[in-house]
């Protein structure tokens, strides 16, 4: 039943001897030991283990390992760099955008690929994009400010 | 200044006194540096009282502080950290009365073998109850560091002044000493006669400030760890063979095809069956494999009938004020309004499911829990697995969200049950249908409400029951000679009532009792032909309620006008945790798809004193935002015990594209004692939102959530 599977896992080159019909969410959490990413629902409705699959946010609890062959993976623990934050992380942290905490891997997570996509989103562009990541909290005011200050500050780092 | 104490310097190395440190594990925890321990016991004993039931202190009830060779001061705490921020608030109460910098302490929370005895974090406690508490320790703590400062120097106490954890000679600055190095290799148990005043408000220098969340980096790097991040080696994960329906028992499980999977493990302890394994998506493949047999419950009772269902069931009413007279008032009345108002189960919804991680090591079991009550979940395993409570420690890592949800933890029994019986560490994380279907909902209610208003505006009288939601927030708040309030059994643990678990949800009670009566009181002031907000002060009293009110009102930019207005705004006020909360909406209702959008919310609070500003506007916004699902969204749909709702796909939570413009004012009463601040503001959410709806449309919404077709409804009868 395993398998090895090749693929890049926050800036690695992995090779991991792995069941390709684990999902790639437990597989993060117990094989690789990142449990930044979280399980919420299961079944992809809530966002909680969105992780980032060659740039683009996806739910974690809903691929399997092989899915990941050969692509590149970023969990919230590879999204700083050299002892950084990268500027979504800084700016969740700046704008106190968060309560529990237990959204917020995957809401990064999902911010980031978004303004991969959109380097420049209108708030209403945030706010759709990030529609469908749930926060029982209520941080979502601080979240949609949060992105904006970091999509400001990556552009401005350019 | 003398300060008399009863010191006692010990070496490190010396044996220890009987009763003087009770745990091995914290002296192993803390290893060199100051220790001091204090025993509040008047504040104590407030504290147990408070707890219904408790009738002494228990024991081991110490608030604890260490202060370590290199500065840092360690506070452990019985509280728990999950998103209320109490991990910041209580830090800054404790930094300020001890004058160090607040990025020297460190929290240790919710430990059950290394903590002090706390009854649990909820009812908005922490810092209103246990603040105090906290700040007299702290305190104690700085005289017994300044007397022993003074003895170093040989400068008398009263030369000495504290910055930053240095103590200094006020009148030779270069005779310095750091509490670090006070602390250095010794260990000090202190109790102080006389206990010193904690400071003025006027010599706060970080209370009353407002501090950023202090678990801001953890929480952003996923290094915060949650109960389902423990990993211990050989770990198992869980599941459990579940009923189809509440309250069923199980009659048989054939497990035969489960263990056809390689690597499960079966584990039976009559009720209890269990499938372990190594890999969570092999257990996940297996428990749907087994084929098991239970008795079940019939209940004829839907999300549709549940009101019918409390008016036969429910039918103890107790009254619990009264004042004047009802039919007096009546004949006093111009207008007569009678209503009743509906609010259905919510569930607390938290994004970290109820989880537990257990281990057994010889006869001790350590179980690491998303809990807000560590001792009681302690007891509560104790109880069950008939283990003495000091066999077991509880861990409270950080909580992902718990709302009064997770006062209440079966998982944790659960664990502890399965490491017993199989020996191997487990984790046990429920699915998201599981919390659905075990969460202890906020009951449904009703509210029944009969009042008058006379020729000039006034309240003539006020007869307000509530069927099943509990009592919390019932008082009238207003101004009226003729009053009665009744509240029919909350029914919590009659199993004729409620279909499922009920159990404290933000604010119990109040939110469905605050939206009956401030929407009642805006359908009065529609009546009375005046503006709602005239209408609520020329009836009120209270001025605490009114300067509330007075502050949302010009924080929202309001102009009078009379309801309907059209203008879409909606105004409710309250009180809960000892704090006064008034809010004001404006809302934008589509009147074909019945589409309701929250544009912009104002919320002014006066809380007494408030500890951190800036986590009280995160709790107001938290509040304003969660409250928006009670209020359009948010029921459970059942059909007897069987639970219909079981993710997100059915139960719709607020989401981003709801969220309005807040802002917020808290009111300066640094000279009272602190309120609440976790849930004040969600109990007006209700009211606001239909009394808003209500100004827009001219349509009174009787029933939470105002789904689209309810407000599609109500638009037919305008």
């Amino acid at each position: 039943m395993e398998a090895t599977i090749k693929f890049q896992l926050n800036g690695k080159k992995t090779e991991a001897l792995i069941d390709p019909t684990e999902t790639l969410l437990w597989v993060l959490r117990n094989h690789f030991g990142l449990t930044g990413t979280k399980f919420g629902c299961g079944l992809g409705f809530c966002g909680s283990c969105t992780v980032l699959i060659d740039n683009e946010p996806v739910r974690s609890c809903q691929l399997s390992a092989g899915d990941i062959t050969g692509k590149k993976v970023v969990t919230i623990e590879g999204l700083a760099t050299d002892g950084k934050l990268h500027p979504v992380q800084k700016a969740f942290a700046e704008h106190d955008a968060l309560q529990c905490g237990y959204c917020t891997p995957g809401m990064i997570m999902n911010a980031t690929g978004l303004l991969l996509k959109n380097p420049s989103p209108t708030t209403e562009q945030i706010k759709e994009g990030m529609e469908d990541n749930l926060c029982r909290c209520g941080a979502h005011v601080r979240i949609i400010e949060a992105v904006n200050t970091a999509a400001k500050e990556i552009k401005g780092g350019k | 200044m003398k300060i008399k104490s009863n010191t006692r310097i010990v070496e490190p190395s010396s044996p220890k006194k009987p009763g003087l440190i009770p745990r091995r594990d914290f002296l192993k925890y803390l290893g060199g540096g100051v220790l001091i321990i204090f025993t509040p016991l008047e504040a104590c004993k407030n504290m147990a009282e408070s707890v219904q039931g408790a009738r002494s202190v228990p024991k081991d009830f110490n608030a604890f502080l260490h202060i370590s060779e290199d500065g840092i001061v360690t506070c452990f705490t019985g509280k728990i950290e999950m998103g209320q921020g109490t991990i910041t608030a209580l830090a800054q109460m404790m930094a300020d009365e001890l004058d160090v910098a607040i990025k020297n302490m460190k929290m240790v929370m919710g430990d059950t073998a290394l903590c002090p005895w706390d009854e649990g974090t909820w009812g908005s406690l922490s810092v209103r109850e246990f603040g105090p508490v906290m700040r007299k320790a702290a305190a104690e703590a700085r005289a017994v560091l300044i007397q022993m400062a003074s003895e170093q120097l040989k400068v008398p106490v009263a030369r000495l002044t504290v910055s930053n954890g240095i103590v200094t000679d006020k009148l030779d600055n270069s005779k310095t000493i750091s509490y670090a190095h006070l602390a250095k290799g010794k260990k000090i148990e202190k109790h102080l006669n006389e206990k010193p005043k904690v400071k003025a408000p006027s010599e706060f220098k970080i209370i009353g400030k407002p501090y950023k969340r202090t678990d801001s980096t953890l929480k952003v790097t996923g290094e915060a760890k949650y109960a389902g991040d423990i990993k211990i080696p050989g770990m198992m994960f869980a599941r459990i063979v579940r009923p189809p329906s509440y309250g069923a028992t199980l009659i048989s499980a054939d497990t035969t095809e489960a263990e056809k999977i390689p690597g499960i493990q079966v584990v039976r302890d009559n009720d209890l069956v269990a499938l372990l394994h190594l890999s969570r998506d092999k257990v996940d493949e297996a428990i749907v494999k087994v084929k098991a047999e239970f008795s079940q419950i019939e209940m004829s009772v839907t999300d549709k009938t549940v009101i019918d269902h409390y008016l036969k069931s429910a039918t103890k009413g107790n009254i619990i004020n009264s004042k004047g007279d009802i039919a007096a008032g009546q004949k006093l009345s111009d207008k007569i309004i009678e209503s009743e108002f509906y609010d259905g189960y919510v569930a607390h919804a938290p994004m970290e499911p109820h989880t537990a991680a257990a281990m057994i090591d010889g006869d001790k079991i350590t179980v690491w829990a998303s809990s807000q009550a560590p001792f009681s979940t302690r007891d509560a395993i104790a109880e069950k697995l008939k283990i003495p409570s000091e066999k077991i420690r509880v861990i409270i890592p950080f909580v992902g969200g718990g709302f009064g949800g997770k006062a209440d933890n079966p998982q944790t029994v659960e664990a502890a049950r399965i490491t017993k019986l199989s020996g191997k560490p487990v984790m046990l994380a429920y699915t998201r249908e599981e919390e659905f279907f075990y969460d202890t909902l906020r009951p449904a209610g009703l509210n029944r409400v009969k009042s008058g208003i006379d020729k000039d505006g006034k309240v003539t009288f006020w007869d307000f029951s509530v069927y099943c939601a509990g009592d919390r927030g019932s008082d009238t708040i207003y101004d009226v000679p003729h009053q009665k309030t009744t509240v029919f059994d909350q029914g919590e643990n009659d199993p004729q009532v409620h279909p499922f678990a009920v159990g404290p949800w933000r604010a119990p009670g109040n939110s469905n009792n605050t939206h009956a009566r401030e929407m009642q009181i805006c359908v009065m002031a529609a009546k009375a032909g005046m503006d709602p907000l005239e209408f609520r002060i020329r009836n009120l009293k209270d001025e605490k309620m009114i300067a509330v009110l007075k502050a949302v009102a010009d924080k929202f930019g309001y102009t009078p006008g009379k309801g309907p207005s059209g203008r879409g705004y909606g105004i409710a006020c309250g009180t809960d945790v000892d704090t006064w909360v008034a809010l004001m909406a404006e809302v934008k209702v589509d009147k074909n798809t019945g589409h309701i959008q929250v544009v912009r919310v104002s919320c002014a609070q006066d809380m007494g004193m408030c500890v951190n500003p800036q986590g009280t506007l995160l709790q107001i916004e938290g509040c304003i935002t969660m409250g928006m699902g009670y209020a359009l969204t948010e029921e459970l749909l059942f059909d007897g015990t069987k639970m219909i709702t079981q993710n997100f796909d059915t139960y719709e939570i607020p989401r981003f594209s709801w969220v309005p413009e807040i802002n917020a004012v808290i009111l300066d009463r640094m000279d009272q004692p602190p309120g609440g601040g976790g849930e004040p503001a969600i109990i007006c959410m209700g009211g606001v939102i239909a009394s808003a709806v209500f100004d827009a449309t001219g349509a009174i919404l009787y029933h939470m959530p105002i789904t689209r077709a309810r407000m599609l409804e109500a638009l037919k009868k305008v």
